[in-house]
């Protein structure tokens, strides 16, 4: 049988040892199927896992119980096909833009010409095509992240994971971001995992809404959403949405605090 | 005259303040004192540095005795350089091969290179290069029998541990993150240590090396002391000691300082130059 999904995340904990002896379950039983062409949002509080959960995907990190299946084989280290964005800027501050996005080809071994050939391209795609000779120190942090989006995408992977990508930068530049996001995904519909602990952020970009509880994180509820995108933030059922995710999350915060 | 021109006089004027003043004090200092041996005049001192390729106490020129001291410390910087880098990258990047490393080195730390001595001669006696290869007559033989087993081995030791210890350093600093974005865009065990760690080190790695250079090159006088040594700064300054000739050894004490403060120009150069994103990156 042929598994359609993408990703299948099974019954899968998580738990750290700490310096003084206890154990911190950071997840618990975590089970999801991520189709092709998915765009998942995972929200949740802060410290609900939901990063390790995405570093597990990764393969950054091991899971203490269950298993993370990638296109049916059982994934246990970091791919080229599974790409990460992640929240801290991570590019090179030794290179300019351009050897930045062609990174993951270098690693690879892809001749050079075709190398800035693809390379240019993406930064084209992120609109970043006039500082491929800046460095990224003379970038803003906004300028950064469409670098490091076009540093995974260049590197054609499969499924792309996104550890709150815009939650460093501010207001006008993270909406402007989700905007560039959405549109570079309509172009290649790239399957996406995105975390974030913004609700209007997932109402915002989400297919699908995965809502977390707090610490150890296991999923309270997915939510299917079909608005036609671009979504406007002003509509009423936007609003009804967003107040739905506050309210399982308020809920689920009192009870542990 | 423009503003920044100025600006610039005025520091290199401001820096030579406590130079004259220092000059100063030693001249008034010799006049009063009416002794070359305990204290030579400025002159004296500065006659001997505007000749370095005169002869001296026929032991050759100043600039001939500062050479085969540069060959002979950099003989042993090299190989502190060769073993100590790829020593650090490893030690900072897997913690087993620090815990097995790190306590067994750290004994060894605090040994000023000074203690070495009589085991090193020992060990060695006045072996030198020349003797490893085996070279017994020639001109290649005059070179390399300048360079001692022994001296190496003090220099080495004392550039040693700076390298090593900064080439730990810079690797354990190295922001997780990128080591981390490198592996998901499929980055192999090489390629990380080729492309993320020594990179993102190397401003660690050429500080520890400016100042392993500058340890070395203080050990120098201690290594030509030993036994077998004819030549090089540190010797003619111990040996125009003992012929009374306390201008030479104030002259050879300049020059080494002189050399050595040129020799950390070149790498703060490098540094400023080859790194600056470093200082510019949060």
């Amino acid at each position: 049988m042929i598994d359609e999904n993408v990703i299948r995340i099974d019954s899968l904990s998580k738990s750290y040892a700490t310096g003084n002896g206890d154990t911190i379950r950071a997840l618990d039983e975590v089970a999801l199927n991520v189709r092709a062409n998915d765009f998942i949002c995972i929200v949740g509080p802060s410290g609900c896992g939901k990063s390790t959960l995405l570093r597990i995907v990764a393969g950054l990190e091991h899971a203490s119980a269950g298993s993370v299946h990638y296109r049916d084989t059982m994934h246990t280290g970091p791919t080229r096909e599974i790409g990460m964005v992640f929240q801290e800027y991570s590019l090179l501050p030794w290179r300019n833009v351009l050897d930045n996005v062609g990174l993951g080809m270098e690693f690879a071994g892809t001749p050079v010409s075709e190398r800035l050939r693809v390379s240019r391209s993406f930064l084209k795609l992120v609109g970043m095509e006039k500082f491929e000779r800046a460095f990224p120190h003379e970038l803003s942090g906004g300028m950064q992240q469409r670098v490091a989006i076009a540093r995974s995408l260049a590197n054609n992977p499969d499924v792309l994971l996104m550890d709150e990508p815009f939650g460093a930068l501010d207001a006008h530049t993270r909406i402007l971001l989700q905007k560039e996001l959405l549109r570079i995904w309509e172009k290649n519909r790239k399957t996406i995992l995105f975390v974030t602990h913004s609700v209007d952020e997932a109402i915002y970009l989400a297919d699908r809404i995965v809502v977390m509880s707090g610490r150890p994180g296991r999923i309270l509820e997915v939510m299917e959403l079909d608005q036609p995108r671009p979504r406007d933030r002003s509509n009423a059922q936007y609003g009804k949405m967003a107040t739905q995710i506050l309210d399982i999350l308020e809920k689920e915060v009192s009870s542990s605090v | 005259m423009t503003g920044k021109i100025r600006v610039s006089l005025y520091r290199a004027a401001w820096s030579l303040v406590i130079p004259i003043l220092f000059l100063v004090a030693w001249s008034f200092l010799a006049a009063y004192t009416k002794n070359d041996i305990i204290l030579p005049r400025v002159t004296q001192v500065f006659e001997l540095l505007g000749h370095p390729s005169a002869d001296l106490i026929s032991m050759g020129s100043l600039i001939a005795n500062i050479l085969i001291s540069l060959a002979r410390v950099m003989a042993g910087y090299f190989l502190a350089v060769l073993i100590a880098i790829p020593l650090g990258v490893l030690m900072g990047y897997y913690g087993s091969v620090f815990n097995m490393l790190n306590g067994f080195l750290a004994l060894f730390r605090p040994i000023p290179p000074l203690a070495w001595v009589p085991l090193v001669l020992a060990w060695f006696g006045v072996a030198s290069v020349a003797t490893v290869v085996g070279l017994q007559y020639g001109k290649w033989y005059i070179y390399l029998n300048n360079l001692k087993l022994s001296m190496i081995f003090i220099i080495f030791i004392g550039a040693f541990y700076p390298i090593l210890t900064s080439s730990i350093h810079g690797v354990r600093n190295v922001k997780k993150t990128l080591l981390d974005s490198a592996r998901v865009l499929g980055a192999g065990e090489l390629s990380i240590f080729l492309k993320i760690l020594f990179p993102a080190a190397a401003p660690s790695i050429v500080t520890g090396m400016r100042i392993g250079l500058g340890v070395g090159w203080m050990c120098l006088v201690s290594a030509e002391m030993l036994p077998g040594s004819i030549s090089g700064v540190g010797y003619l300054i111990t040996h125009a000691y003992t012929v009374a000739r306390t201008d030479i050894v104030i002259a050879g004490m300049i020059s080494i300082g002189v050399v050595g403060a040129l020799l950390d120009l070149v790498f703060r150069y490098i540094e400023e130059k080859k790194f600056g994103w470093q200082r510019l990156t949060r």
